[in-house]
């Protein structure tokens, strides 16, 4: 479980996040929802260690990620494993090396154990026969499993997912939904998805925060979110036609 | 007041680039390719450069010593002295800056704007030590190499310039490369490409890995990492001149 108190973050004068306060939880895929520039971003940037707070505290069971030694957050960051809005794979690795790049840096395992555990991640996210490829070799789609298999192949405690659908065909944002909700189920992981696609939120958020304007402006479920009264909330989730259709058919069958 | 920030910031990812590696065999491998990147491949480019200004540097001397009293070899001298204490470890290493420098800022500038230093630290590798230390072991090493190649092929570019256009004779240039040849003058030369390898790598990793930005940023840290890499290698040039010379 990770637990946000009081946080706040600005960058130079401009404050971007404002006494955030949110608890997250294992075995659910908690999702961080906003507008673009909502800071949703930044706080998971906080919440890994990325950004440096200027108050509050973010506690990984229990313990100050912020206030541990170099070593002790060392180790924290070990059990996290995260997905980036442009997967961050490295150019010069090929898929099945990337997947092993984890585990060669901080594995005990011999070299024929670290490849079968990399094959056995990229089956998961189904993308095993692409092993031998460069990430500039396949699909925006593509990099996004690999990207996950890497995330997950030190079986992280925490996994952050940043805009994983964006850039993504709609079939291909599904599978990708999918396979978020297959590892966190299976895993067991805290599962963190930042994100402003609506189909993903419907399809797989359990326990959803919006921000908005830096704060946290509600926090609920997917069928709270459907009847929610927040009007901030209802202008960013009923944006879209199609969500608006929802809602009509949701009222009119009600 | 933003010279002194930057400074702290450069003194401070040189604490963490110098943190001991988290595997010292993936350490090793990175500085043979990083050897190969930064220093096998500017081998043609130091050694066109080398010849040909060896060549020049002969010709140029024997045109404005030409007097009956001053001995021929001098010209075989004055292109030893020129090569090994300026051409070679300075202008050589300027050149660098150029080609290994922008490099050096390119990559890491562009891991920086894709995340990928992101996804380094949040594994918890020390993005510093991983991607700068290799490229400094490399550099280091390898920048004396590519020097001592230099000052050869840039004394024989003078030789053969010299004698090919009968300027001078081969017994007189070799004279003059052998009169009054100090080898703490090579020590020297060696000496400086050292610490300018350092500037070149160390200045340039700096501006590639607190890039911000995209594309346009990536480039203006490669033309920065260039421009100051010279500029710190000019002034080390004169300090270590003072020091190790006077």
């Amino acid at each position: 479980m990770i637990v946000v108190e009081g946080l706040s973050k600005r960058f130079g004068n401009t404050q971007v996040l404002t006494a955030i306060d949110a608890a997250f939880h294992k075995g659910r895929v908690n999702q961080i929802i906003g507008r673009s520039g909502s800071g949703k971003s930044v706080l998971a940037k906080c919440m890994v260690g990325l950004y440096q707070p200027e108050e509050g505290r973010v506690l990984y069971e229990g313990r100050s990620f912020h206030d541990m030694e170099e070593e002790e957050r060392r180790q924290v960051r070990q059990r996290i494993g995260m997905l980036f809005q442009g997967s961050a794979l490295f150019d010069s690795l090929t898929v099945l090396e990337n997947v092993m790049f984890p585990l060669r840096m901080f594995g005990t395992m011999a070299k024929s154990e670290m490849q079968d555990r990399a094959h056995e991640c990229l089956r998961l996210v189904r993308i095993h026969e692409k092993d031998g490829l460069f990430p500039a070799q396949i699909s925006g789609g593509m990099q996004k499993r690999v990207g996950i298999a890497r995330a997950i192949v030190l079986e992280p405690e925490y996994l952050f997912c940043d805009e994983p659908n964006s850039g993504l065909d709609p079939q291909t944002a599904i599978v990708i939904d999918d396979l978020i909700k297959e590892l966190t189920e299976s895993l067991g992981t805290t599962t963190v998805v930042i994100t402003h696609d609506m189909n993903s939120v419907m399809e797989t958020g359990e326990h959803i925060l919006f921000i908005h304007q830096g704060r946290k402006w509600w926090e609920g479920d997917r069928e709270a979110l459907l009847h929610t009264d927040n009007k901030e909330l209802i202008e960013f989730v009923f944006a879209g036609n199609l969500m608006r259709q929802v809602k009509e058919a949701m009222t009119r069958g009600r | 007041m933003g010279m002194i920030v930057h400074f702290g910031r450069y003194l401070n990812l040189l604490r963490e680039t110098f943190s001991r590696p988290e595997r010292w065999s993936i350490f090793w491998r990175r500085t043979v390719e990083e050897m190969d990147l930064l220093g096998v491949q500017s081998l043609g480019i130091v050694a066109l450069l080398s010849a040909f200004m060896g060549a020049v540097i002969t010709i140029q001397t024997k045109t404005n010593i030409d007097s009956p009293l001053i001995q021929a070899w001098v010209v075989g001298f004055a292109t030893r002295q020129s090569v090994i204490l300026e051409f070679s470890p300075t202008v050589i290493s300027l050149i660098l800056a150029g080609k290994v420098g922008s490099n050096i800022a390119a990559e890491i500038g562009s891991m920086r704007v894709k995340e990928q230093i992101d996804a380094l630290d949040i594994m918890g590798v020390n993005s510093a030590s991983y991607l700068i230390l290799p490229k400094l072991a490399a550099t280091t090493m390898i920048n004396p190499f590519l020097v001592m190649i230099s000052m050869f092929l840039g004394i024989f570019g003078g030789w053969l310039a010299g004698v090919q256009s009968g300027v001078i004779s081969s017994e007189d240039f070799i004279m003059g490369i052998q009169t009054g040849f100090k080898p703490f003058h090579v020590t020297y030369a060696l000496v400086k490409t050292v610490v300018f390898a350092f500037i070149i790598t160390t200045v340039s990793a700096y501006q590639g890995y607190y890039t911000r930005g995209g594309t346009r940023e990536v480039g203006i840290s490669s033309t920065r990492a260039v421009v100051y890499s010279n500029v710190v290698i000019l002034l080390a040039n004169l300090v270590l001149t003072r020091v190790l010379l006077l």
